[in-house]
């Protein structure tokens, strides 16, 4: 255990993680150098037929200290994105120590800050490297001025590296052996072993991404998953190097992979602890959440006969995908479609994304909602997150929003405009600490449904990228909840219809409906655009009708050119919806779901 | 049925700024072009078709001189079987023909006459920076009657930057103080890539509003109706009587060869970017008269581009050209030409524009209504 180290990077983007991670694969020689290209990209297209890609990889780096000693120095990679703060936090969790890699020309950016602190809150020994020092923009002293006063770490440590040229790596693979502490644990004892990641394979199924912290585990071992009782007999364990390696064993300190004949990957949770199941561990380890989707939205298909292509789509990124959950739903104006819950917007477009390009489909996404409790004046209480479901306000008592206790972290000149963002969005302030002499720490507490759209990409341009967001749920409150729809001349379309805050609906509808007026092409006829709340309409506005359209000559060659025209508005009807005699465009239904209200 | 032969000239005196026809400006170049177009008359079979008119257009066919007329008409007449009582047009711009030039076309049987006036406004022909002037019209039109054109055509060009109701309602005064058999009225059109539209893109030009163009054109139709014009199709208005105020056939004055285009009659298009249309193809020649003399320099079709339609694509077609003529859609036709029930393929489709007050049907035509012709692509649209 002395000769292992288990460490992530923390970086901005663009700031050379991936060459960096390349780098030091190459300079341990997991692959001899000729084969180096060939070989990762081998494994990336067998990567990308599994839909994940080598960025996500974790790797272990055998290491000859000093030439003599081998090490094995286990790289975690870790995801960059807020919606993404547990699975970073389930992967830091099996680290003792990370890289704060800082690009020299750019500094000290806020991305790092988030993961940083999150690094720290699980006490990881750092090391600041700092990169690109062979460019001529490379200011190192400022950027080492940076780690000591903004990050508050010790610049006298930091090594400079250029992981384009490749210097600086024998420094960092000497640091990491040095500075960084090996596991501990006891091998003897029942297996603790955390899950950090899981992906799919379509031969072995799912293969579990775990590090162990007590005890061992090995072929044929009956292993319990913590958190729902799941047993599962294990294949094959091992560790993963360009592909993976099958072990004997895997025990206390070490990161490997596990097969046990697990179908889906939702199977098994990020952060869920495995034991043995005839010597389980007492205790679980710490910090376990169930990754719960906190958005809800219905994902249709534009061409109704797309349905199917969808389901199958659906069916096949869950495979990949454990916080991905879904059922049937359907709508009036948009036929068969899914209720899908995310981990947030940024999973929802990763979702959107990847059905769109790997099943060519074309997706109408309805309004993303937040789960309230409405509690019934006859008949208890019920979740609900599709405003189609949305009972009749006569018959509700009470209804409960969730709320999340956000930390913010800022350089202390941005508090004014955050403090003011977040008030805007109905926030409560609980207090605010310095954590350097210029930066801040402000916890908010603030209703889910305020940050799920746009709060973290107007709280990062309000800072500048310097303000990092992280939160939890912390519990539900009284809320004056309204059930907004808009109308397209007298139809109402339940695609648009939102749940929103009273003191919110006006400017929500009044949005929509701008947003519509702009998306929504001219008609033959007048175009009337409402949102209204009940019978009550609250905003309007209209698309005058055309009043010409038509070519003035028609001989010879023109018969052939407007035909073609015809044709190709033809075929861009099929990513319209009819909407009675209105036809939306797919955008149309996107720009209501952009609702960047200030 | 009969067909329509076209021929292009693709010459003219100067380039007008909003004009997308195939044409150059190079007087070098007529002879070449002469003997290639007679290639190419004795190279394009006649197909067994029988003509009964001809349509030499362009360009301003007649920039070309007159004994180069004569030899385009005797060769055509050489190479395809042309009906006696045919319609034979040319066209021809003011400023670019003498009484001579028209007596001469009228000895050659050509029996219709074509003059793009554009505007009876010195300010719009700036604008469009034609090369004419108002008294070259005058001129013009007084030589064509005094030739023995009993056939006169006027195109005139609304929608102008500029002109007002007023200005639009003078142009149609002075072209029915002629007398034509027949008034084009053309709304401009910002083609793509013409210099016109590039000032409308660099905001030189600002375009009339939609809204005044469809003055424009009520104008147009209330007071051509007024007079005894009646609109045939979305651009055009045929004369309804004869001598001493009788009551004409309809289609007396209209214009027999554009018709073809609309009713899908088969026409074979000769010159460079002449268009053909043989049940159930079309095809088209180069839009290059370089391409083109090259071609029937060794005795190649100088043909450019063809495509067979499909019955779907026949359909689309036959509604959209149906529906420019005010008599509409034949029903009968249609469905004999498609084996279809127009009435029960379109039913929902008809029952909501007739609501809309943009078609009316009857049991053997379907047309579009005053207000539906302003919308025509669209409402082709609904029915695809
Ligand atoms: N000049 C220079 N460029 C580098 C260095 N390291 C990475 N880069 C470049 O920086 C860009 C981003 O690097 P990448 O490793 O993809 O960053 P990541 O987003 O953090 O994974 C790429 O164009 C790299 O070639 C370095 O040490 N020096
Ligand atoms: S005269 Fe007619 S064909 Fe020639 S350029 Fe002008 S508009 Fe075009």
């Amino acid at each position: 255990m002395i000769n292992i180290r288990n460490f992530s990077i923390i970086a901005h983007i663009d700031h050379g993680k991936s060459t960096l991670s390349d780098r030091l694969i190459q300079a341990t020689h997991v692959v001899l150098d000729r084969n180096f290209k060939n070989q990762i990209l081998d494994s990336m297209d067998i990567e990308r037929e599994r839909g994940i890609t080598i960025k996500s990889q974790t790797i272990c780096l055998p290491y000859i200290y000093e030439g003599k000693q081998v090490y094995s120095l286990n790289l975690i990679d870790t995801p960059g994105h807020v919606d993404f703060t547990y699975e970073v936090s389930r992967a830091l969790k099996s680290c003792e120590g990370a890289l704060l890699l800082i690009d020299a020309s750019q500094g000290v950016e806020a991305q790092t800050l988030a993961n940083l602190y999150l690094a720290m809150e699980h006490e990881l020994e750092i090391i600041p490297v700092i990169n690109k020092v062979d460019l001529l923009s490379a200011d190192i002293e400022k950027t080492k001025k940076q780690i000591e006063e903004d990050l508050g770490l010790d610049a006298e440590s930091a090594i400079l590296a250029s992981a384009k040229e490749g210097t600086g790596i024998e420094e960092i693979l000497e640091g990491i052996v040095k500075y960084l502490p090996p596991p501990s644990g006891d091998p003897q004892a029942p297996l603790k072993a955390l899950i950090f990641d899981s992906h799919y394979d379509p031969f072995r199924g799912t293969i579990v991404h775990f590090r162990v912290f007590e005890g061992q585990v090995k072929p044929k071992d009956w292993v319990l998953f913590k958190s729902n009782n799941a047993v599962y007999r294990v294949e094959e364990v091992g560790i993963f190097q360009i592909e993976r390696v099958p072990q004997k064993v895997i025990s206390a300190g070490q990161v490997g992979y596990m097969i046990a004949g697990i179908k889906t990957v939702s199977d098994t949770r990020c952060g869920d602890t495995i034991t043995l199941k005839d010597r389980p561990c007492k205790t679980p380890l710490s910090g376990f959440k169930e990754a719960k989707p906190v958005v809800f939205s219905s994902i249709y298909p534009v061409a109704s006969d797309d349905y199917g292509d969808l389901s199958e789509g659906m069916e096949k990124l869950k495979l990949n995908d454990a916080s991905l959950i879904y059922e049937k739903d359907s709508s009036i104006a948009l036929g068969f479609g899914f209720r899908c819950g995310f981990l947030g917007l940024l999973h929802l477009e990763v979702v959107q994304e990847r059905l769109e390009r790997e099943y060519g489909l074309s997706l109408i996404i309805t309004a993303p909602s937040v789960q309230y409790q409405i509690i019934m004046k006859n008949s208890g209480a019920i979740n609900i997150d599709n405003p189609a479901l949305y009972p009749d306000p006569a018959m509700i008592e009470q209804t409960k929003e969730p709320f999340i206790r956000a930390s913010i972290i800022i350089p202390d000149r941005y508090m004014g405009q955050v403090m003011k963002l977040c008030l805007s969005r109905r926030g409560i302030n609980k207090n605010y600490q310095y954590l350097t002499n210029d930066r801040l720490e402000m916890i908010f507490d603030l209703p889910l449904a305020e940050v799920v759209y746009d709060f973290y990409d107007i709280l990062k341009s309000t800072t500048q990228g310097y303000g990092s967001f992280d939160y939890e749920l912390i519990d539900f409150r009284e809320t004056d909840l309204v059930k907004l729809d808009i109308l397209i001349n007298g139809d109402r379309v339940d695609a648009f219809s939102q749940l929103v805050h009273k003191d919110r609906a006006v400017e929500r509808a009044r949005y929509a409906c701008e947003k519509l007026r702009d998306e929504i092409p001219r008609h033959m006829f007048k175009i009337a655009i409402q949102g209204a709340i009940g019978s009550n309409i609250i905003a309007r506005k209209t698309i005058s009708a055309f009043r010409k359209d038509v070519t003035a000559k028609c001989y010879g060659g023109d018969i052939t050119r407007k035909r073609k025209l015809l044709e190709k508005q033809k075929k861009g009807k099929k990513r319209m919806k009819m909407v009675g005699q209105v036809m939306i465009p797919q955008s149309a239904f996107l720009s209501v779901l952009r609702a960047d209200t200030g | 049925m009969f067909a329509g032969l076209y021929i292009h000239i693709p010459f003219c005196l100067n380039k007008c700024p909003y004009c997308d026809f195939y044409s150059i400006t190079d007087t070098s170049l007529h002879a070449v072009f002469l003997d290639a177009l007679i290639t190419e008359m004795q190279l394009i079979d006649h197909e067994g078709l029988h003509f009964d008119t001809l349509y030499v257009g362009g360009g301003t066919p007649s920039v070309l001189d007159v004994t180069s007329m004569e030899r385009i008409i005797e060769f055509a007449h050489q190479s395809y079987p042309i009906d006696i009582a045919s319609e034979i047009t040319v066209e021809v711009n003011p400023g670019t023909v003498t009484l001579e030039q028209l007596k001469v076309y009228r000895r050659i049987g050509i029996n219709r006459i074509n003059i793009g006036i554009q505007s009876f406004h010195s300010n719009n022909l700036r604008f469009l920076q034609r090369s004419h002037s108002v008294s070259d019209i005058n001129q013009t039109i007084t030589w064509a009657v005094k030739a023995g054109f009993e056939k006169l055509g006027l195109d005139l060009i609304y929608g102008i930057p500029g002109q007002t109701t007023t200005s639009w309602l003078s142009d149609l005064q002075q072209a029915v103080a002629s007398e034509p058999q027949h008034i084009s009225c053309y709304s401009l059109i910002f083609e793509p890539g013409t210099p016109l539209d590039d000032g409308r893109l660099k905001g030189y030009v600002v375009p009339l509003s939609d809204e005044n163009i469809c003055n424009l054109y009520e104008t147009a139709r209330t007071f051509l109706t007024d007079k005894g014009y009646v609109q045939y199709e979305i651009s055009n208005f045929a004369y309804t009587y004869g001598i001493e105020s009788q009551p004409l056939n309809p289609e007396h004055n209209q214009s027999r060869h554009n018709l073809k285009y609309w009713s899908f009659a088969p026409y074979i298009g000769l010159g460079p970017s002449a268009n053909s249309f043989i049940e159930p193809k079309r095809f088209w020649n180069h839009s290059s008269i370089e391409k083109y003399l090259a071609d029937l320099a060794d005795k190649r079709r100088p043909i450019e581009g063809i495509e067979t339609l499909s019955q779907e694509q026949m359909m689309i077609e036959a509604i959209y050209l149906g529906l420019r003529q005010t008599k509409g859609i034949s029903i009968d036709v249609f469905n004999s030409m498609f084996g279809q029930n127009f009435h029960a393929r379109f039913k929902d489709t008809i029952e909501d524009l007739a609501e809309k007050g943009l078609v009316k049907c009857s049991q053997s035509h379907c047309a579009l209504t005053p207000k539906g012709m302003l919308l025509l692509d669209s409402v082709v649209a609904v029915f695809t």
